[in-house]
């Protein structure tokens, strides 16, 4: 174990495959005065900063940054701790195997001086403490690797500029392809800390606010079961596998899906939610045409296959928030052209949800209850203000009926985003800052059935 | 986290699903790569912008040429680290070129060095990146955390020849960043270029 060689412990150990990623193992005998990478890090260790020449040691001209910690036969420093009165005696192959803590100055200090004087009469050793103390100054904190969200839109849209797509992704799909981008990477530098953090699920059921404790892992588990219910209308596995749920509904696939585990839901719950939502891009990608009539059951109701991934892109966003909150990170909302279609599918979802609110006696009766379909009747203006807003008219009577301006009985003015929140259930609707003028009974029907479109 | 655990096969069907121009592909390519992506070149370049620019034309890059990677000469993630750095130098070299030309200060071998520290700085993040985790947490308890090699050892639950070896070894392949053929050549993990 004492020869020249000196990477031994790396030959006889580590079979796993960093090996070719790290390439060469030439002899490395040309690198002593490259370095130049000053260690900020660390104040001093047991070799203090030393001079950091090397004179003898090559032809090559001195480097100009002092050394982060010189191998003490290299400086005429003294030790700054004095050498305790005992050394242990150690030998050669065990103060070998103790360069690299010798280094990091990792060591107590009786065994560090016993490397050091060590190091004054082995010169294979010598070598070997100065490479790896030029590795230390090599060592630094990872940078912060928060990507603005907003560069991946960007670099993609270059990419297909100079070379359009084959295959393109549908633009119903985009919404969703982003917003799982953004909560995978929200979730990349997460702790078990943060995967077990506690959140609160929050909805209406009937105008009452409702909620669900759970985690963060928790919530990825969430997605992934409900994301399931495309995964199988487009004849892909389902995420559940042979987890019974007892109505195909998102809450009990989601409380199935708890259930069956015997532990909470831990981080390991993302590459499956992760892979899957990868899988759902690719598939529509490929056969997008082909699904033009495939719906998507959620148990009690069911949309359209494009309305299906503009929903799940909505509930990503919405439940990314929730993880957000809980982690106490912040979070944008969607690019305003992917908002914009999430509230357009909102919009158009109010007048059924206003018919359901009436059969079930939530909402006022209908004031015209012959509307033939696709004539005009009573209308809500819903103006949505900010990045993504716009004006849509909403039916009030029949979801068949076709909004109109001239049947527009009153206006309710509210900021996308504060829109969302409210459709996701996560703001009351008696508390929506909206700006409101006309028919007061329409305008309160139309916020309790946005609040209604929530669910876990 | 590095994502090493990735088998070789990932890598041959995503370069199969780039080069039929699957736009899908082009997304999970860029999640799994773009944090790798944009810290190498945020080391080497030290700036924000410039990073996002890189960033930028290492994927377009690939999306355009996805054959010019050759699986048999070792993992994506190594090539597309590699290709990342020499775009990296490129630009740095470029700038600093031309600030000396501008400003006439300072000199050619100044530049050179600054360059070659800069490419080794982020060839050194890479092999962190990328090292077995046994080695990497030994590391990072050594020296970020301070702690000596018994206590690693016992925070590790390992012995402490154990500790003392993957501290050995960590450092080992770490030193290994200072090797390359000439300063802002294409550097050399795994023959990738």
């Amino acid at each position: 174990m004492n020869g020249p060689d000196r990477f031994e412990a790396y030959d006889d150990h580590e079979g796993e495959d960093s090996h070719e990623e790290l390439g060469g193992h030439e002899k490395r005998d040309n690198i002593r005065n490259e370095n130049g990478i000053r260690d900020e890090r660390r104040e001093s260790g047991p070799g203090g900063p030393g001079p950091g020449d090397e004179q003898g040691a090559g032809d090559r001209q001195p480097p100009q940054i002092p050394m982060p910690r010189a191998s003490v036969e290299d400086g005429s420093l003294p030790l700054p701790a004095p050498p305790p009165p005992v050394r242990p005696v150690l030998e050669h192959p065990v103060l070998k195997s103790l360069l690299g803590a010798w280094a990091l100055a990792a060591c107590p200090a009786e065994e560090a001086a016993a490397v050091e004087s060590h190091l004054g009469e082995c010169g294979a050793c010598a070598d070997e403490a100065r490479r790896l103390r030029e590795a230390v100054g090599l060592l630094q904190r990872p940078e912060s690797l928060d990507l603005d969200p907003g560069l991946r839109t960007r670099v993609l849209e270059s990419c297909l500029e100079r070379r359009p797509p084959r295959v393109p992704v549908p633009d119903w799909a985009v919404a969703y392809d982003a917003e799982t981008a953004r909560l995978d990477a929200l979730l990349q530098d997460f702790g078990d800390a943060e995967w077990h953090a506690p959140v609160r699920l929050r909805w209406f059921r009937g105008d009452e606010p409702t909620s669900r404790r759970t985690t963060v892992a928790g919530v990825i588990a969430h997605l992934l079961s409900v994301d399931g219910l495309v995964a199988v209308a487009l004849g892909l596995d389902d995420p559940l596998g042979d987890v019974a749920s007892p109505h195909p509904t998102p809450a009990a696939r989601t409380e199935a899906y708890w259930r069956a585990s015997h532990f909470p839901p831990t981080r390991a719950v993302r590459v499956p939610w992760r892979e899957q939502s990868h899988r759902l891009v690719r598939t529509v990608s490929f056969t997008g045409g082909g699904f033009d009539g495939t719906r998507v059951r959620y148990g009690d109701f069911e949309l359209p296959l494009h309305d299906a991934m503009l929903d799940r892109a909505f509930e990503c966003w919405v439940h990314a928030e929730d993880i957000a909150d809980a982690v106490d990170y912040p979070f944008d909302p969607p690019s305003p052209r992917h908002l914009h279609r999430m509230i357009d599918l909102a919009a158009r979802m109010l007048p059924i949800a206003l018919a359901h609110r009436r059969s079930t006696g939530l909402a006022a009766p209908a004031r015209q209850r012959l509307v033939a379909a696709g004539e005009p009747g009573r209308s809500l203006r819903l103006e949505i203000e900010g990045s993504g807003g716009g004006e849509w008219l909403i039916p009030l009577d029949s979801p068949a009926a076709k909004g109109s301006a001239e049947h527009e009985v009153a206006h309710v003015a509210l900021d996308g985003v504060e829109f969302c929140h409210l459709a996701a259930g996560h703001v009351p609707p008696q508390e929506a800052a909206a700006g409101q003028v006309g028919d007061k009974e329409a305008i309160r029907d139309v916020l309790f059935a946005a609040a209604s479109l929530s669910r876990m | 986290m590095a994502k090493r655990d990735v088998p070789p096969r990932w890598d041959r069907r995503m370069q199969q699903r780039l080069a039929r121009g699957e736009a899908a592909a082009l997304g999970e390519l860029y999640d799994r790569f773009a944090s790798l992506v944009h810290g190498l070149a945020h080391r080497v370049l030290g700036d924000e912008r410039a990073a996002d620019n890189i960033t930028r034309e290492v994927f377009v890059h690939i999306w355009e040429h996805p054959d010019s990677y050759d699986s048999q000469q070792g993992p994506l993630r190594t090539w597309v680290a590699a290709l990342t750095q020499r775009l990296a130098v490129q630009r740095l070299r470029a700038t600093e070129t031309a600030t000396l030309a501008r400003e006439g200060s300072g000199t050619t071998e100044e530049l050179e060095r600054r360059v070659r520290r800069a490419s080794v700085a982020a060839r050194a993040d890479y092999i962190v990146q990328s090292m077995p985790v046994p080695l990497r947490s030994a590391l990072e308890r050594a020296y970020f955390q301070r702690r000596d090699y018994h206590q690693t050892a016992a925070d590790l639950g390992i012995t402490e020849e154990e500790a003392r070896r993957r501290l050995r070894l960590g450092l080992q392949l770490l030193s290994t960043a200072h090797d390359s053929e000439a300063p802002g050549a294409p550097p050399g993990y795994g023959g990738a270029a």
